[in-house]
């Protein structure tokens, strides 16, 4: 019988309020030890307010969460102990070296004296930081600082990390150097990854379960394929002599839950049960050439964008 | 508790040390202040600069300036170049990051000022001396410091109280220097607004209890203050107000 990993983050109903607007609205997640947890939403949807929730440092108007064992609201402390975080902004101290930045969050951490030079060194070096440790962080590229934010949440070996839209703000390279840099280091450091972003190509590539919130409502939580699979499939047809006529024939099929004619190819939006051989065959004998049939699934942005669309 | 909070001042210490290009006017009003009470005004005293009054008193109030500036930028700043919550997010207690602070401001400010008494001792000595070492008396060597010490504690926490609110660290600084105009104006106003029958009633006590009575009051109600103004910071920080604010 395979036994499934304990919840390291545990909601009931948890709510946050903020006068008339409900940031973070009956949430209720579990999320197993080991995971990279992608929490995904547009911006304003409550991703944020819920680390600060889950870290202790906002109360709940209503519901409670555990993290770690401990309870957010009575323990908030330990919480924080054996937690690591990288939020909205990357809270570094420009004026200081990024050694001196590390040198202070060790002290923080109470990382032993002995062990503290050593620990920087292994989290600077791998991100190629270790050359240029003695330099004030503020003459640091963007993406050099949200590398040093991620090391340092990383320095005292946290059984769990909250990271805030860590790629957030980066240019396309500098945000695949990080997400690629972090999936090494969370895999080496063996930490659960409780991360917010509305990149969903980050998203897709780096977490093994994901939920959406939208309007601090969850909306769907599951494996990134898992929830591919209930999304619809698609397929393009490309060939000639497609029409309207066809067109019609075809969305009056069983399983067909769109189509359309895009730059001469047949676009459809198919359900479950939708096969596409018939589909073809009905095509061909309408008078349509077939050269071409692509099928594929959605990907995670179409199952965050149907979500979004049926939730406005 | 108190290794965090000596982790706490050894960064604020950092910060403080690593100051940068736009803070130099900083360190040229620092070096005035420096000159003014450590050379100039000791010139000006000469040999009476060891033996008057009126100098012990100088240092209850000095701190104030110095400690000002650094304690103002404590929260505020923090707030301002988008610190805070990463420090508020760590393990660090309460009452470590807040004392860790003032601390570090404190230090700051009354180390200073022994600096400024030590040169002005070199000052008068070498301006002044006649005959042997001038030198402060007993009571003046322990009430100079003790009147610094709690005269930065007073600008130590009622400038955290400050900071903790302040959405920049111009305004903290600039509410602070206000608090301190008043700290200095009020007393001053105060006593010629007394009736003279108190006025007198004052005078008289003066007299009988001598500067050792007027240093160890003032020394008493200073560190009433700063106990008062440390619990109203403790009640004020509040993890949650400050994400918030």
């Amino acid at each position: 019988m395979a036994v499934s990993a304990p919840a390291i983050i545990r909601t009931e109903g948890l709510t946050r309020t903020f006068g008339d607007v409900r940031a973070v609205d009956g949430l209720d997640l579990e999320i197993p030890a080991g995971t990279v947890f992608g929490f995904l939403g547009p911006n304003g949807a409550g991703k944020t307010t819920t680390i600060r929730l889950l870290l202790g440092l906002l109360e709940p108007s209503g519901g409670r969460a555990t993290v770690l064992g401990f309870d957010t609201r009575s323990d908030a402390a330990s919480v924080r102990e054996k937690s690591g975080a990288l939020l909205e902004h990357h809270g570094l101290y420009e004026r200081l070296s990024a050694e001196d930045n590390l040198a202070f969050y060790a002290r923080v951490w109470r990382v032993d004296g002995a062990a503290r030079g050593e620990r920087i060194r292994a989290l600077l070096e791998p991100l190629g930081l270790w050359d240029r440790r003695g330099e004030p962080v503020a003459r640091w590229s963007r993406g050099m600082k949200q590398k040093l934010a991620v090391a340092r949440a990383l320095l005292h070996r946290p059984s769990l990390l909250f990271l805030d839209e860590p790629t957030a703000g980066l240019d396309p390279v500098a945000a695949a150097t990080l997400r690629d840099e972090l999936g090494t280091l969370v895999r080496r450091e063996g930490v659960t990854v409780f991360l917010t972003t509305h990149n969903l190509a980050e998203a897709e590539r780096l977490c093994g379960r994901v939920a959406v919130i939208k309007q601090g409502r969850l909306l769907e939580v599951g494996h990134p394929d898992e929830l591919k699979a209930r999304s619809a499939t698609r397929a393009q047809i490309t060939g000639r002599g497609f029409s309207d006529a066809t067109l019609a024939l075809v969305r009056g099929r069983p399983g067909v839950v769109r189509a359309e004619l895009q730059n001469g190819r047949i676009v459809l939006e198919l359900g479950q049960s939708a096969d596409t051989a018939p589909l073809v065959a009905l095509i061909v004998q309408s008078g349509g050439q077939v050269e071409e049939v692509r099928k594929d699934k959605g990907s995670l942005e179409d199952v965050f964008m149907t979500l979004m669309e049926e939730e406005r | 508790m108190i290794g965090d909070v000596l982790t706490v001042a050894w960064k604020e210490w950092r910060e403080l040390l690593q100051l940068g290009g736009s803070h130099r006017g900083g360190r040229f009003s620092l070096v005035i202040l420096v000159a003014v009470f450590g050379v100039f005004l000791p010139l000006q005293a000469g040999a009476e600069w060891v033996q008057s009054p009126a100098t012990v008193f100088y240092w209850g109030w000095v701190p104030l300036m110095l400690v000002g500036s650094a304690i103002a930028d404590s929260f505020a700043g923090e707030r301002e170049r988008h610190t805070l919550e990463t420090l508020l997010a760590s393990r660090l207690p309460d009452r470590a990051i807040l004392l860790g602070k003032m601390c570090a401001a404190v230090a700051y400010g009354w180390g200073l000022v022994i600096v400024m008494l030590l040169l002005s001792l070199v000052t008068v000595n070498v301006a002044a001396r006649t005959g042997p070492l001038l030198l402060f008396p007993w009571r003046f060597a322990v009430g100079a410091p003790l009147l610094a010490l709690l005269g930065a504690g007073l600008a130590a926490t009622a400038g955290v109280l400050v900071s903790l609110r302040a959405p920049t660290v111009r305004q903290a600084a600039q509410t602070l220097n206000v608090g301190v105009l008043l700290l200095v104006f009020i007393p001053i106003l105060g006593v010629q607004a007394l009736p003279d029958s108190w006025t007198s009633q004052l005078g008289a006590w003066v007299m009988a209890n001598g500067v050792d009575g007027v240093l160890w009051v003032s020394a008493a109600l200073l560190a009433l203050l700063d106990v008062g103004l440390l619990f109203a910071a403790f009640a004020r920080f509040r993890r949650a107000r400050l994400v918030l604010d």
